[in-house]
């Protein structure tokens, strides 16, 4: 069969398995529609956790960035999969004790303050909509490319999906529909990986083939470093993001983000005890860990691939244009992949040096998509490669409107506004408000904002800087008071924002950004997408020092700090 | 019972700050602060720094996880105040 109707065949597939199982998973109540109902085994929460946080970009992304960046790509490894250390032993035991729905429900009976929960809403939604506006624009591109329809096309059968099944299943639908998407896309990934790996070092694991002899003797890594060195790039294994210090701040950032994205944190909601909340924490990373180590051999392998094939170290032994293999030709028609001929050889030389370079656009993301094409792989492995990739970009669309839909419904519809409504009208504005989110994610996807590449990153500086602190003292002193953690939310989320926006300029226009998008002017060479850390820090130091001249926190909060504090009360 | 807990909670903190030290030395001090230096040792094709920064520390946090997820269970048992 050829590569077009495969596709069709299994992506068709496994949307009628998300769908029938959505159908089958129908939320009755709000504490279904919610929390699933709260009896999620821990290995099948750990699934769908790992699936609602891989987004695109996990599955797209990731390898491509550490295929260009090298040693330097490791800030994303560490930090996407650390912050669930975090998440273990700083969060989740003692959310899934209090019990909560959402995390601005939490946020508002821990703070005894309905501004605290406003606010809390308003950095939620602020974090989970940048971040869904990026997903939404990484399915339109998904569709477009494998169904060969155009990006409007793509974007509105994806949004359908979406809706319908998020709608009718909430949380419950959701959970079982990401177990389904993560099977699919820890096997879309690790096929190619092991195919690629077997080819060039004879081990079929990925992480063991990325440490291992290529057939003429060599490591592969030094291999690598040899190529790229002597094209004039920097040493593959060696080259450091910016500056210790930045690579440092950077990881710290996307830890505490991921500890601190509410669609994240709800999923600890849904499991039956506080033993199954940090049980399953582990679940999820090594659901995680198994895409995360092998990330970093798909990366090695498709640079060398792709070196390999264009650039020879004698350049006249280079690749000639007019003999581009099929894979170069189709992303070229997608322009993401770009030759300018310098020389006028009729060769491809692609080299460190930006005079001579003539692949003038390698675009990063298309490293994973390509990398079965460019190693030859049979049609079914590329066609399992699409629909692995759209399993990332829904499963996480539905989590993070999910998060959205919720923070409506129940923080501010019944929990501020009109606490008198009944469960079965709650449920119908959860379901409104969801079909609201879909739509306004919709239209940015329509309309992308100059600043969709930029929102994953912004999306975490934001949750790094002002939930993950604020759950944390929730937990951690007894002594904060409400006046301190809004005090600290508003700052944190404040000075994140300001630092961003002063060098990306505000809202990601070129024009507004007055001190320049260049290190000199930033603040210990720290790069915008890495100030999280520095806004959480804030955050935390705000929050102490207005607790110290505020009013004290009631004896019945105190009580309530104790009691989740413990598994069981005795 | 409130002594009980505070003892139950320091034992927790412990736990945590134990955790969090190897959380801490194999990413930020092995994968980052110390690169160079683990670098120069080698295990198979791999320099040990990159390791570490690549797949050593994400291996380490799986282990973590799970260790604290056991050591509080037996924590619980302990001081009472598991779920039945």
């Amino acid at each position: 069969m050829d590569l077009q109707t495969l596709t069709f065949l299994f992506v068709g597939v496994t949307f009628a398995l998300y769908i029938g199982i959505a159908f089958w998973a129908r939320a009755g109540s709000t504490k279904e529609f919610y929390v699933a109902g709260g009896g999620i085994h821990p290995v099948a929460n750990g699934m769908a956790t790992a699936a609602d946080w891989m987004s695109a970009a996990s599955f797209i992304s990731m390898a491509g960035l550490i295929a260009f960046y090298g040693y330097g790509g490791s800030v994303f490894l560490m930090g996407w999969t650390g912050g669930y250390v975090l998440l273990a032993m700083l969060l989740a035991p003692y959310l899934r004790k209090h019990g909560a729905f959402t995390v601005p429900e939490f946020i508002s009976d821990r703070y005894y303050s309905k501004t605290a929960r406003v606010v809390a809403v308003i950095c939620l939604i602020i974090a989970s909509v940048t971040y869904v506006i990026g997903q939404m624009k990484g399915i339109g591109v998904a569709f477009s490319r494998f169904l060969e329809v155009d990006y409007e096309t793509g974007l509105v059968s994806g949004m359908v999906i979406v809706a319908f099944y998020a709608t009718m299943g909430g949380m419950k639908g959701i959970t079982y529909t990401q177990i389904a998407q993560y099977v699919i896309m820890i096997i879309a990934y690790t096929i190619p990986a092991i195919f690629i790996s077997f080819m060039l070092t004879g081990n079929p694991i990925p992480q063991l083939g990325l440490g291992s002899e290529m057939a003429d003797g060599t490591y592969l890594l030094d291999k690598l470093d040899q190529v790229v060195t002597q094209l004039g790039f920097a040493e593959y294994t060696t080259q450091a993001r910016l500056s210790t210090t930045n690579m440092f701040v950077y990881t710290l950032s996307l830890m505490i983000g991921t500890a601190g994205l509410p669609h994240v944190i709800m999923r600890f909601f849904t499991v039956s005890s506080v033993k199954a909340a940090r049980e399953s924490a582990g679940w999820a990373l090594v659901f995680i860990a198994l895409l995360y180590t092998t990330a970093p051999a798909v990366a090695a392998m498709a640079r060398l691939n792709l070196m390999q094939t264009i650039d020879q170290p004698n350049a006249e032994q280079n690749l000639a244009y007019a003999d581009r293999p099929s894979w170069f030709k189709n992303w070229e028609t997608t322009g993401l992949l770009k030759f300018e001929d310098k020389n006028n050889d009729g060769l491809i030389s692609y080299t460190g040096d930006k005079k001579t370079n003539e692949m003038v656009k390698v675009d990063r993301d298309i490293m994973v998509l390509a990398n079965p094409e460019i190693a030859g792989l049979p049609n079914w492995v590329i066609a399992i490669v699409a629909a692995g990739g759209l399993a990332a970009a829904l499963s996480t669309a539905a989590g993070l409107l999910l998060a959205i839909a919720s923070s409506i419904s129940h923080d501010l519809l019944k929990g501020v506004w009109r606490p008198n409504i009944t469960e079965k009208e709650e449920l119908r504005y959860s379901r409104i408000s969801m079909i609201g989110a879909i739509l306004i994610a919709g239209y940015y996807g329509f309309n992308p904002p100059d600043f969709a590449a930029g929102t994953v990153a912004l999306a975490f500086g934001l949750a790094a800087s002002s939930i993950f602190p604020a759950l944390m003292m929730g937990i951690f002193s007894k002594k904060m008071n409400k006046e301190g953690a809004i005090a600290g939310m508003l700052s944190g989320i404040g000075i994140t924002l300001l630092y961003v926006f002063q060098h990306k300029g505000i809202m990601f226009v070129k024009s507004t950004s007055f001190l320049g998008d260049m290190d000199p002017n930033w603040f210990l060479g720290i790069e915008p997408n890495a100030f999280g850390a520095i806004g959480a820090v804030v955050n935390f130091a705000v929050a102490f020092f207005v607790m110290s001249r505020t009013a004290k926190v009631p004896a019945e909060v105190e009580q309530m700090v104790e009691n989740i504090r413990v598994p069981a009360s005795n | 019972m409130a002594g009980n807990n505070n003892s139950y909670w320091k034992a927790n903190i412990a736990l945590i700050v134990k955790c969090l030290s190897i959380w801490f030395v194999v990413s930020y001090l092995f994968g980052i602060v110390l690169v160079d230096v683990l670098n120069t040792v080698r295990m198979g094709g791999y320099k040990l720094g990159f390791w570490f920064a690549q797949q050593g520390s994400i291996y380490t946090f799986v282990i973590l996880v799970f260790y604290y997820a056991k050591s509080m269970g037996k924590i619980d048992k302990e001081f009472g105040v598991d779920e039945k």
